[in-house]
């Protein structure tokens, strides 16, 4: 029924473009109904597209190849899976998925707030609406999933790394990511555009901020275990322009998350925080450009599209319209609030933005001159990894010694004294680390040395803040230990979720030093009962063998390992040649170690007529701690957003005074 | 197939006109149509409340942090003082407010007795 689906687009193009108009109109002057008309149309068209996106997946599912999308896509000895999955493994069916996550969080966030946005903030129904028309227009206009063609016998397959377990969640939870930067933009600029530039934008989208950035971080390193299984060249993350723009808005968006915490405590930052919002949600924009356009080679730039002018133009419009707006209202945003000491936890927040905006920047420039260096002397230059490493491992470094830092600070100003005592433990156990390491023949590698006796420093200074606090709350005289510590955590869930958190970067900080400074690689061309050793593995090729799976002709090396002259099993690494999609993909084989945090990696190049194999193996130390970061990561975040009982009952007698209720 | 499709899209976007509609179909004539703006003294009063609870909260983290020992005695003493002065004046601002809400809502009971 590809006629249900494009009709329910235009429908839902012609509710979106309502909703920002009439709300637009209802938002200037005043006009309740109109308003409630228009987020009626916002609801509305999450609705429609909720249509439009069941009857693609139900066309996949039915494997209808006369929708051109499905038979771009899929084919008949696709898993179901697989084949459900490339919902958003194409341009079209990425665009549908934008809008339908875009009506949904936005549709969500207006109803939990419909008297703030009601009585404060009417604009951020139009806005949103604005938001949606566009993608609108682009799924109605230019890029279709409901195009048709005469069904041919099969369709053309999907692009063989994109055919892994990962893909299933990666990018949904990347779009999450992106699309929920839309809600604190909407209510920023909404905020902006009614002259209310009081905290409850920011109090309404706190839990928002913090679930898109979750997800966005999340989703990156996701991509990253996929990239690391998949790609198939031993590392997890190689400065992929697309990945890069996944990075931005996380960076941008972290820095927010910090900084907005010093408006709320001290009315400080008004104008940098509107800055950073519209920076986060445009540079998502940015990042949905690069990955569909198909403007940058790219292992996610499948196609070359004509919607990358659309996108660049939109981006635009945004960047304008929100400089213009922030420059409108800066009287407003304005405040007298100044720094009262270099040395306070402000400070630190203010040093910690500056770092990772420069990051963020940074990375935005390696992604972009290429682009330019093209566009204006016509000569094609790759920004390699070497740029970014030097600018990660210079900003990265001083921002993990701030993570160390700026909690052991107080707010306003402290006394050099005061932090020379909170310091001296974290710094003590630094130093042993760091003495440690160096002893133990960790020199050679000066950065991976610094980057770990910063981690040390900032795992000592969050124990220190956890025994300190918990110390506090048992001296209180009713709580035992652990019921001090739980309602420690439980009392004041932002600042030590964000301790979690940290401690999830500086577990990643200990994987990626240890993968990337420490690893062991050897490359052999070996004849079956020939061993190789990397480290203290020991490999010896035993054969291959073919297999025919269900979409694929698998052929694999089987390789037995051992380690001390301990037997530890076989591995099997090797290629599959896809029947549809007429591509190869490299299928690794990954042992990994838990006790010892590592992976044993074998990639089998090339099979050779004679029987040999070309084998290139990896030992790769404490890559284990990169997914493991990921749990905790996600654990702080959930202690972070986990309502707060006593903060809501304080929020809703607040608002109850203002006469406004807000859900937080 | 293509008809059926095509009844379910009108339907649909009949649906979608009727639920947009319907603010103006539940109330076709209304003394009050605006979104009501605040008044500068919300605004002030609105200015008032952040004010007193962020001094609030920060006086609350202060004793913590003080309690903790990241804060040192003579850190505490010299920061308490302007702290509890800025929840005063903000609780001060909001009191002739509060009062008049008060002999307002009085005033409402005796009316209402009368």
């Amino acid at each position: 029924m590809p006629e249900l689906g494009r009709a329910a687009l235009v429908v839902a193009l012609g509710l979106v473009a309502y909703a920002a108009l009439a709300g637009g109109y209802a938002a200037h002057r005043g006009r309740r109904r109109l308003l409630d008309s228009a987020t009626n149309a916002l609801f509305a068209a999450f609705a429609t597209v909720g249509v439009a996106a069941l009857v693609l997946l139900a066309a996949l599912a039915r494997y209808d190849f006369s929708f051109s999308y499905v038979a771009s896509h899929t084919s008949r000895e696709l898993p179901l899976g697989y084949t459900l999955a490339s919902f958003w493994s194409g341009q079209e069916g990425s665009l549908l998925l934008w809008l339908l996550v875009l009506t949904g969080l936005g549709s969500a966030a207006v109803a939990l707030n419909r008297r703030l946005v009601r009585s404060v903030l009417p604009w951020t129904v139009p806005i949103l609406g604005a938001v949606a028309s566009f993608f609108a227009v682009v799924l109605v206009f230019v890029a279709s999933p409901f195009a048709t063609q005469v069904a041919p016998l099969d369709g053309a397959g999907m692009n063989p790394s994109l055919q892994n377990p990962y893909m299933m969640a990666h990018p949904p939870l990347l779009y999450l990511g992106y699309v929920g930067l839309t809600i604190p933009f909407a209510f920023a600029m909404a905020a902006l555009a009614s002259a209310r530039t009081d905290e409850r934008w920011i109090v309404a989208t706190r839990r928002w901020t913090l679930a898109s950035w979750t997800f966005l971080g999340f989703a990156i390193l996701l991509g990253a275990k996929w990239a690391y299984e998949e790609v198939g060249w031993g590392g997890w993350y190689a400065w992929d322009p697309v990945e890069n723009a996944a990075l931005m808005p996380w960076l941008v968006a972290t820095a927010f998350l910090h900084s907005v915490m010093v408006q709320e405590k001290k009315n400080m930052l008004r104008v940098w925080n509107a800055i950073l919002v519209a920076g986060a949600f445009s540079l998502s924009l940015f990042g949905t450009f690069l990955t569909r356009s198909g403007v940058i080679n790219s292992i996610h730039s499948f196609t070359q599209s004509p919607i990358g002018a659309w996108f660049l133009g939109f981006i635009v419009v945004v960047v304008s319209a929100s400089a213009a707006l922030i420059i409108f209202r800066l009287p407003v945003l304005r405040t007298h609030t100044r720094l009262e000491s270099l040395v306070s936890r402000e400070a630190a927040f203010l040093y910690n933005n500056l770092f990772l905006v420069a990051l963020a920047l940074t990375v935005l420039w390696g992604v972009l001159f290429p682009l330019v260096s093209e566009a204006v002397r016509g000569v094609a230059v790759t920004v390699g990894a070497p740029y970014y490493d030097f600018f990660a491992i210079a900003f990265g470094l001083p921002l993990v010694l701030l993570m160390g830092i700026g909690p052991l600070i107080a707010w306003r100003r402290a006394s050099l004294r005061a932090l020379g005592e909170s310091l001296l433990w974290p710094a003590g156990v630094a130093l042993l680390a760091g003495g440690l390491l160096l002893a133990g023949g960790a020199g050679s590698k000066p950065a991976g040395l610094i980057g770990y006796t910063f981690a040390a420093f900032v795992l000592a200074a969050i124990v220190l803040e956890f025994v300190r606090g918990t110390r506090a709350r048992h001296a209180l005289g009713s709580e035992t230990w652990p019921g001090a510590l739980t309602s420690l955590v439980a009392r004041n869930r932002r600042r030590y979720g964000g301790y979690v958190v940290h401690a999830s970067i500086v577990i990643l900080l200990i994987g990626a030093v240890g993968i990337g400074g420490f690893g062991t690689t050897r490359e052999a061309k070996v004849a079956a009962g020939e061993s190789m050793s990397v480290g203290d593995y020991k490999l010896t090729y035993l054969g291959s063998e073919e297999e025919r799976a269900a979409n694929a002709q698998e052929v694999r090396a089987r390789i037995a390992v051992s380690r001390g002259g301990d037997e530890l099993g076989t591995v099997l690494a090797g290629k599959n040649r896809y029947f549809a999609e007429q591509q190869t993909s490299n299928e690794v084989a990954i042992r990994s170690d838990w006790l010892r945090g590592e992976d044993l990696f074998v990639i089998a190049d090339q099979f050779n007529g004679d029987g040999t194999v070309y084998l290139k193996v990896l030992v790769n130390p404490l890559v284990n701690l990169l997914w493991l970061a990921g749990l905790v990561f996600v654990l702080g975040s959930l202690i972070t957003m986990w309502p707060d009982a006593r903060e809501q009952r304080r929020l809703a007698s607040r608002f109850a005074e203002e006469g406004v209720l807000v859900r937080v | 197939m293509e008809l059926v499709a095509l009844l379910l899209a009108a339907l649909l976007a009949v649906a979608c006109v009727a639920f947009v509609a319907r603010p103006f179909l539940a109330e076709p004539e209304t003394g009050d149509d605006s979104l009501g703006q605040a008044s500068p003294a919300e605004r002030e009063r609105l200015r008032l409340l952040e004010d007193r609870d962020r001094a609030l909260a920060a006086l609350k983290e202060l004793e913590f942090d003080h309690r903790t020992g990241k804060v040192s005695d003579a850190d505490y003493e010299e920061l308490v003082g302007p702290l509890r002065r800025q929840a005063a004046v903000a609780l001060q601002g909001l009191e002739p407010a509060r009062s008049v809400e008060a002999e307002a809502e009085a005033g409402d009971k005796v009316d209402a007795r009368a």
